[in-house]
């Protein structure tokens, strides 16, 4: 059994209350008016060298071109940056919950391939993604409470949510079908509903095959639902990505884009099961895994990358090539705007790990995962970051108080849950049929 | 000069992993073991060194990557810059994405057809080789161990090789010349 060092738990506790205190400051921030935007831009603008310049020539010439339509000038412009600003803490707390969610939700879909495939070589690891998918609790509930303020425009996170904006745009009356405040909670309900469903019979069944693995009777059980579970996911976790991250940007689709994020949950999920269970072998918990099972989480965190890329890629030459200004403006305000994370996120999700990754050798070695590890972690938040932030807070981005408060905050809850679930069970899932098998696991 | 290799020959894998382990615990040079397919961990309980395919590969890949960026840049850029789709066709890294797919294609058909050409060369096969292993049932459920008796007792290390499991042992002498 693990036992939940205080340690550990002083130093969940202690990310989740600077992270809150960071979020509450980041909220108080928000300027609340144009004459505070005004402030905080001429100061910015004063200590700002060549790119304070830069900004100013660009600004001018903006603001001559409102000039010319209407009467109040600059104000429209500030007046526009201070609801990016505004919504800037709004946006960093979605962006964290998000993320953190995500990498639990990879693990689920992770842990169900594992059974829905009967793989021989995983079983020891189960305990851990039992454990990393409890935080699908928690960090469902927040995140559904997140997507109800956003949904019914409490915030100003999502432009469809908006009536104003709706009445004059055809577009989005063209989606209001799909894209309203209560269908958009109704679904949301569902995939979150269906998941927990899921994650909660699975972890029961897993826990029955320990007492009572006569005659596989549960494992059974465990293998129909989660056959059953990976098809109602990946019609959901599709939808889920429309809804949750491309209604961002309400003009804008891709159709592989629920791919796209299903590539980026799922290889943070991976990581995130070799990382805690390189952890608890560094404590001297979970000697029955040996380094073939870290070699070959190492080969799906490598993989996966891969994958990632290549969906990414596929998304981007297409619009880039065809070049169809309603698609390829996504990606113009990235480059354009986000110049350092959008190509910063390349480096760190796919030349990295593929570098790193490569050698059959170091897939074995144990620092080296955990630097890999933490790479992709990082390069995923950054990819939730470019598909939230653009949309939300535009040119006005930087990664400042909210940003890091928030990921702090999740982080925190993240870590006191998923290892609070570790100490609920054993760390061996030894009713598994293929207990023996993945336990003599050799490459 | 004529030299005296001991064949051992094993009807099951199992078996024959333990006998390598245990004929090289006795420190008998192992020559070569023949088998009907590859078996699991059988390079290792020999004592063969690691492949340096892999590293092989990795260059070939290279290769492969660098001709297709030289090959694209000088057929789109250099010698025939075309106007596809709007597309800039005076900058190679302005034009980088359309080349992306013959980039990686290139690099993936230098890195597995040199791969394999290597893997051929290395383990001295070509066409119209002949057949290197000394009986044909090793195409078929019989693996043989080829072990070196040059400075050993024969009869010794017949019977230890019997003790193995070994289900047929036959004394060779072996000319230099033979293959």
């Amino acid at each position: 059994m693990y036992t939940l060092s205080n340690r550990l738990r002083l130093f969940s506790i202690i990310l989740m209350v600077v992270g809150l205190v960071g979020l509450i400051i980041g909220f108080a921030q928000r300027p609340g008016s144009i004459e505070e935007v005004k402030e905080m831009m001429a100061a910015h603008d004063a200590h700002g060298g060549g790119h304070g310049e830069a900004q100013a020539a660009d600004h001018g010439e903006s603001h001559g071109k409102e000039h010319a339509e209407d009467a109040h000038g600059g104000d429209a412009h500030y007046e526009h940056v201070l609801h990016q600003l505004q919504n800037k803490p709004w946006a960093a707390l979605y962006a964290a919950a998000f993320f953190f969610f995500m990498i639990a939700l990879g693990v689920l879909a992770f842990y169900a391939i594992q059974f829905a495939a009967q793989a021989g070589w995983s079983p020891v690891l189960f305990r851990v993604m039992e454990a990393i998918t409890a935080y699908l609790v928690p960090g469902g509930l927040i995140l559904f409470v997140i997507l109800a303020l956003s949904g019914f425009h409490v915030n100003h996170l999502f432009v469809w949510a908006d009536p104003e904006v709706v009445a004059h745009d055809k577009l989005i009356q063209g989606k209001a079908g799909w894209l309203n405040g209560t269908g958009f909670i109704i679904r949301a309900a569902i995939f979150l509903g269906g998941w927990l469903l899921y994650r909660h019979f699975a972890v029961k069944y897993s826990r029955k095959q320990d007492e009572d693995p006569e005659g596989n009777k549960w494992y059974k059980k465990s293998f129909k639902i989660s056959a059953g579970f990976l098809v109602f996911f990946i019609y959901t976790e599709s939808m889920m990505s429309w809804d949750w991250i491309m209604s961002f940007d309400p003009h804008w689709f891709s159709t592989l884009f629920g791919w796209y994020v299903f590539a980026s949950l799922f290889v943070s999920g991976i990581t995130t099961i070799a990382l805690i269970t390189i952890y608890l072998k560094s404590k001297g918990y979970m000697d029955f895994v040996n380094n073939s099972h870290i070699h070959d989480l190492a080969k799906f965190m490598f993989g996966i990358s891969i994958f990632w890329t290549y969906l990414w890629f596929s998304q981007f030459m297409l619009i880039w090539y065809s070049n169809i200004p309603e698609e390829v403006t996504y990606f113009i305000t990235r480059i354009e705007d986000y110049k350092l994370p959008f190509f910063g996120m390349l480096v760190m999700n796919f030349i990295f790990p593929l570098l790193v990754l490569m050698n059959s050798d170091f897939k074995r070695v144990n620092w080296f995962v955990v630097m890999a590890g933490i790479v992709i972690l990082c390069g995923h938040y950054i990819d939730v970051f470019n598909m939230i932030m653009p949309a939300t807070v535009g040119e006005s981005w930087f990664i400042g108080i909210s940003e890091i408060s928030a990921v702090l905050l999740f982080l925190g809850l993240f870590i006191f849950v998923v290892f609070r679930a570790l100490t609920k069970a054993p760390l061996l899932a030894k009713g598994n049929p293929y207990l023996e098998e993945s336990k003599h696991f050799h490459y | 000069m004529a030299s005296k290799v001991i064949h051992a020959l094993y009807t099951d894998d199992d078996v024959l992993m333990d006998a390598v382990k245990k004929v090289r615990a006795e420190h008998y040079h192992i020559e070569e073991v023949f088998c009907p397919f590859p078996v699991h961990g059988l390079d290792k309980a020999m004592g063969i060194p690691h492949t340096r395919l892999a590293i092989t590969s990795f260059m070939y890949g290279c290769v492969g990557l660098t001709v297709a960026i030289l090959m694209m840049n000088f057929i789109m850029i250099e010698d025939w810059p075309q106007n596809i789709g709007g597309k800039p066709s005076f900058s190679y890294i302005e034009n980088m994405p359309a080349f992306v797919p013959i980039m990686f294609e290139l690099t993936v058909f230098f890195a597995a057809h040199l791969m394999v050409i290597t893997f051929y060369m290395r383990s001295r096969l070509w066409p119209f080789k002949e057949a290197e292993n000394p009986d044909v049932r090793t195409t078929d459920d019989h693996f043989l161990m080829e072990v070196d008796a040059g400075n050993h007792n024969v009869d010794q290390l017949t019977s230890f090789l019997g003790d193995t499991g070994a289900v047929e042992i036959k004394v060779i002498d072996k000319e230099e010349d033979n293959h």
